[in-house]
This record gives C-alpha cells, structure tokens and sequence, in this order.
C-alpha cells in the first residue's frame, strides 16, 4: 500500500539533487532510445555539446537562442508570478516583430540608432498592449486569461501569414511570397559577433531582478500571487497592479519579436517566434518562477535546440528529435518536482491497526 | 459556389476537428486541461498512417491511431493526475512532444500514400433514402463512414454526460473533485480513464487527416487544428451537440477561403483563418461579461490532491 502525504519544505540542496536526477533520467531513457537507432548515446551526447558549446561561433548561436527565450520567460514570469497564466507569449512576439518591421519598412532612411530605438519602443508598446487586452478582460470581467491569450497567439500568426502573402509582399521578390528585407540602418549590429540583443538582455535581466525582489509593485505582485484577498485586504489596486505586470509581461516578448526581426533574420515572416513563445512558459516554469534561475534553463534549452542541428548532420538523426528530447526532459523535469512536494510511505496493509492517516 | 458542395466539403473539413474537440471535451469533463491536443493529432496522424502502410488495413490503422493518442494521454495523466504536474505545461510538452515524434517518424513516410484499400473503406456511402432527401440529406448523408462516426460519437458523448451514471459521476468530477471523493466516486480512476479515452479520440483526428483528408504524409499535418479545437471546447461550451455544428462551421471557414477565390470574391484566406479564434474569444467574453453560469468544470485546470480538501 502506497500512501501519499505532502512534506514539509525540503531543503534546498536536497532539491537540486531530485531535479538533477529527473534530466539524468531523461537522458538516460533517450539514450536506450539512440541505441534502439544503432548510436552510440555517449557520443549524440558529446555531439550535442560541442555542437552547441563546441567553438566560438557555436557559442554565439546558441546565445542568440538564449536572448528570446530568457527574455520572454522574464516577461511569463511577472505574470506567472500572479497566477495570471500568460501562455500568449507566441503572439506578443509576433506582434512586436509586426510593429517593429512596420517602422523598418517604412522608416528606413531615419538614422540606424534613431530607428532602432523607435523599433524597440513600439514593438515593446504592441507586445505589452496585447498582453494588456486579456488582462483587461481578466481584471473587469473575469475572463479565463489562459484561453483569452492562447487565441490571442493564433490570431498574431494569421496576421503575420497576412501580410506576407498580401499587403507587405515584397514585389522585388519574383513572385516569392516574403517580406522585404531589412535595409542597413533597420538591423542591429553585433557586438562580440553576438547580435547586441545580449546587451539588452542582460539590462532587462537586472531590472527585472530589481522590480521582483526590491521595488513596491514587484512585492505587490508577489503578494497577489499569494492569495488576491490579502492583497484586497492590504489595500492593494489589485486591479491595477494586474494591468501594469501584464503590460510589462507582454512588453518583454514584443521586445523579443523586436529583436529577432532586426538582429537575427533581417525580415519577417511566420517563422519569427517559431514556438519559442512555448518554450518560454516552459522554461519559466521550470525556473520555479525565480529570476535568476530563467538564464540557466534557457541556455540549457538553447543548447538542445543548437547541438541539435549538429546531430542532424553527423548522425542523420532528423532534426526533430531536439523536439523529443525536449518533451522527453520535460516530462522528468515536471514529474520529479512531484517527489519534492509529496512524499511516499511504502507501508504494510495493517490489519487490525488504526490507521491515521 | 454550390453551396451542397461546399457544405459537404465543410463536414468532412470540420470532422478532424470534431474528434480533436470531443476528446478533449471529455478530459475537460474530468477536470483537466489538455493543451496537448495539437501533440494528440499528430501522433494519431503519424500512427494511423504509418501502421495503415504496414497492414494495408483501415480497422488496424484507426485501431492504432486510438492507441497512439492513448499513450500520449496515459503520459499526461501520469504526469497530472498521480504526480501533480502543472497541466497547462504538461499539456505544452505534450504537443512539443508529438511534433517531435510525428516529425521524426515521419521523415520515413515522406513520398508514401495510402493504399488504395485504405482509401476505399473512407470513400463516400451514401445511406440509402436518407441520402434523399433534399439538401440537408444531400449534405449529411453522402459522406464517408468516418464523418458518420463523428456525428454517433457526439450524440453518444452527450447522451453519456446526461442519461448515465457515470457520466453524471464524471461531471461531480470535473466540477468538484472533492464533493466527488466525498461521495465515494473514484475520482482518480475517473480522470484516469476520461483523460485516456478522450485522448484517443483526438487522436483519431489526426488520423483522419493523414488517412482521408490528404491522404499522403505531410510535415506537420495538423497545421495547428489542435488548437482550433480547444477554441471549439469552448465555442461550443462544453456540449458534445453544439460541438458538431461549432466544427462544421469552423471546417467550413477553413475551406471557404479558397472557394471564395475561386468565385473572384477576394476576401484573404488568412483573415478568414482567424475568425475561429476570434468568434472564440468574443464566446470567453460575452459568456464571462453575461456572468451566466460559468460553462466550463469548476475544478479545469487544478490539480486534486485528497488532503488538501
């Protein structure tokens, strides 16, 4: 007989220990799996890393992965951190990436650093307002948030497919369905043969740490997550503080659209957050919603999608199974965080016992 | 535009989408919140067709198809209903997952169609004097066996939530897991069970895609339906009935696009992609700014553990 009983907080180390031992499980199940397909484990492993670690340029691929996904996980995070399940991070960058081209397009002979300033503001603008919209509705009418935003994100997409296919074809492009590329002035230079997202990545990273665990909305913030009537209670403007986080939120993964369409691929098009909005959430959570922890998960994630195209090409293993993999961790990582809270007493069926249970 | 044909084209559009949204409807009856539906489809797709190749049998094929989509729900229900996870970031996983693997098996499928066997079993039936009958006969009753399924299972699924027993136990479930544990039902078997069965049917979904609708292997054959399905839970509420019209109608916006141009009525099919997402969004809204009695489970999204209650 198996019972199940919450347990008090565990300490800290103990708890590294059970989620390492959660991806090590998850990597030793894949690797009956590559096996199964006649490789060697070890070596897709080895590949993987140097694939994504392995020189100087490897390294920066795999950080012009962390940029988006640690920033849009920054921005999940302030709304998580309420209970708001902001899962439309999908489409707040693809409504950034919109703006921000709409000024590249159209503004392109404004001077590079005046441009680009003015592509970030307004992409951050697009991003924060359509996280903003489902918290309105959240906040006035109590409108389920989770639903509200994934539509959100599909709608984002459609537009995007829109203007590629109509009104913001590039007539240049013999007939192929895609959207100018950027001129000179409208993409972001790279600074250490990074793009300088990384700069920005790393401000957004310290006044998100700041706005968290030192200013007067971040502990609001933490407070409503906690329970909304202390925070009624209190005399917080619930609804306000709710508004402003989701604005922030969603401005965090406009930024993110921003900073792919001018530094990563130069135009736009429906590949531009590619599911990243996804693993986002995915890598906020797995961060137990803690700041500092969102740089570390994403780049542990950055590397599996990298080396990932490295496994492509030496073992001609298809691409997709970074996906597996992915999901395969995921799975592990979400199922050990069970034996954190729970504990398991493995006891005898005692006949003639009371049992208090 | 001949509208029967076209509204005959809209039901068989819409019946990858009224499998996905049935499923998951059932496992939103349990309480949960699958948001791997999407992963659902594609497994079964990628399932149905691979094992529909092998076996040269449609019964094997679908048979298989409902197994794959069982797996990925036995995953998930591990994952929430024993171990507690998060369902909207389990269910996230799921779908990442069956993209993964539909991606990676399919790489192998690449080029094959299915045999023509398959194909035949699928082909239209029309039933005899129904099929008569003008217009609406002419629409619903010269279809092919899986669009009739479709309709049997909705009114199945909602005769289960009303007339039994353990249809009513299912709801105290999804509605109040503890009242439920209280009152002797056993609310994980029932999770556990919906969650499994209803995963299956989302499943079949997909299969429908890669075994009639295309019928060929295709990357990334659902092309995001799974999500149009979660919209259509709900559009339509929660109600298996109002399921089968929600599906058809968006099956048939799916399609209308491309008729549309071809009458020279310019209206972008992409914009007209979007209007399942917003109708969904203008139901969330008008549903929650009504205040009516919220349709959907109390309990959809949270976890049950006995001593917390």
């Amino acid at each position: 007989m198996i019972r199940i009983s919450k347990r008090a907080e565990m300490p800290q180390r103990k708890k590294w220990i059970v989620r390492l031992l959660g991806i090590v499980l998850a990597l030793v199940v894949m690797s009956f799996f590559f096996l199964f397909l006649g490789h060697n484990p070890l070596e897709v492993y080895q590949t993987l890393i140097t694939g994504s670690l392995g020189n100087y340029n490897r390294f920066a691929r795999t950080i012009e992965f962390v940029i988006p996904l640690s920033l849009s996980a920054l921005g999940i995070m302030i709304a998580f951190k309420m209970k708001f399940w902001n899962i439309g991070a999908e489409g707040q960058i693809v409504v950034g990436a919109i703006a921000a081209t709409y000024i590249a397009l159209n503004f392109s002979e404004l001077h590079t650093v005046l441009l680009l300033s003015t592509m970030f503001i307004v992409a951050a603008l697009a991003g924060g307002i359509y996280a903003f919209i489902p918290a309105f509705f959240k906040v006035k009418f109590n409108t389920n948030e989770t639903l509200f935003t994934l539509m959100l994100n599909y709608i984002a997409l459609r537009l995007v497919v829109y203007l590629q296919y109509g009104p913001w074809r590039d007539p240049g492009a013999r007939g192929f369905p895609k959207i100018a590329n950027f001129s000179q002035n409208a993409r972001l230079p790279d600074i250490f043969g990074i793009h300088a997202g990384w700069i920005i990545l790393i401000i957004v990273f310290a006044l998100v740490y700041l706005l968290m665990n030192k200013s007067k909305l971040g502990y609001e913030i933490a407070v409503i997550g906690e329970s909304q009537k202390t925070a009624n209670y209190a005399g917080m403007n619930v609804s306000k503080v709710i508004l402003i986080a989701l604005f922030l939120s969603g401005a965090l993964s406009g930024i993110v659209g921003m900073l792919q369409v001018s530094g990563v691929n130069y135009t736009l098009s429906r590949q531009v957050s590619g599911g990243m909005g996804f693993t986002a959430i995915i890598i906020a959570w797995l961060s137990q919603i803690k700041v500092v922890l969102v740089p570390i998960v994403a780049f542990f994630f950055a590397m599996l999608v990298q080396g990932a195209t490295f496994i492509r090409t030496a073992f001609q293993i298809p691409q997709s199974i970074a996906e597996v993999l992915q999901a395969t961790v995921l799975f592990f990582a979400l199922g050990s965080e069970f034996f954190i809270n729970y504990k398991l007493h493995f006891e005898k069926k005692a006949k003639g016992r009371v049992q208090n249970g | 535009m001949d509208s029967v044909s076209f509204l005959r084209a809209a039901l068989q559009a819409g019946t990858p989408l009224l499998f996905a949204t049935l499923g998951e409807i059932l496992t939103e009856k349990a309480g949960n919140l699958n948001l791997g539906v999407e992963g659902l489809m594609l497994l079964g797709a990628v399932g149905g067709f691979a094992a529909g190749l092998a076996t040269q049998s449609a019964l094997v094929a679908i048979i298989v198809a409902a197994l794959c989509g069982a797996v990925g729900g036995l995953l998930y229900a591990v994952l929430t209903v024993t171990l507690q996870a998060n369902q909207v970031v389990t269910g996230l996983a799921l779908t990442i997952f069956g993209t993964g693997v539909s991606g990676y098996a399919g790489r192998f499928l690449m080029g094959d169609i299915i045999p023509s066997s398959i194909r035949n079993t699928f082909r239209t039936i029309p039933i005899p004097l129904l099929s008569e009958i003008p217009f609406f006969g002419e629409i619903v009753f010269q279809q092919n066996i899986f669009v009739y399924c479709g309709i049997a299972l909705a009114i199945l699924m909602g005769l289960y939530f009303s007339k039994t027993k353990q249809g009513l136990n299912l709801r105290t479930v999804g509605e109040n897991p503890s009242a439920a544990d209280a009152s002797g039902i056993p609310v994980t078997t029932y999770k556990y069970i919906h969650i499994i069965i209803g995963s299956a049917i989302s499943a079949l979904g997909g299969a429908y895609l890669s075994l009639v609708s295309v019928p060929a292997w295709q990357e990334n054959i659902t092309a995001g339906r799974g999500w149009i399905a979660v919209a259509l839970v709900i559009f339509s509420m929660w109600s298996p009935y109002r399921a089968i019209f929600g599906a058809y109608l968006f099956g048939g916006l799916d399609i209308i696009g491309f008729r549309l141009q071809q009458t020279g009525f310019a209206l972008s099919q992409h914009l007209i992609g979007m209007f399942p997402y917003l109708i969904t969004i203008l139901v969330l809204v008008i549903s929650s700014i009504m205040k009516r009695r919220q349709y959907a489970p109390t309990s959809l999204g949270e976890p049950y553990f006995r001593e917390d209650r």
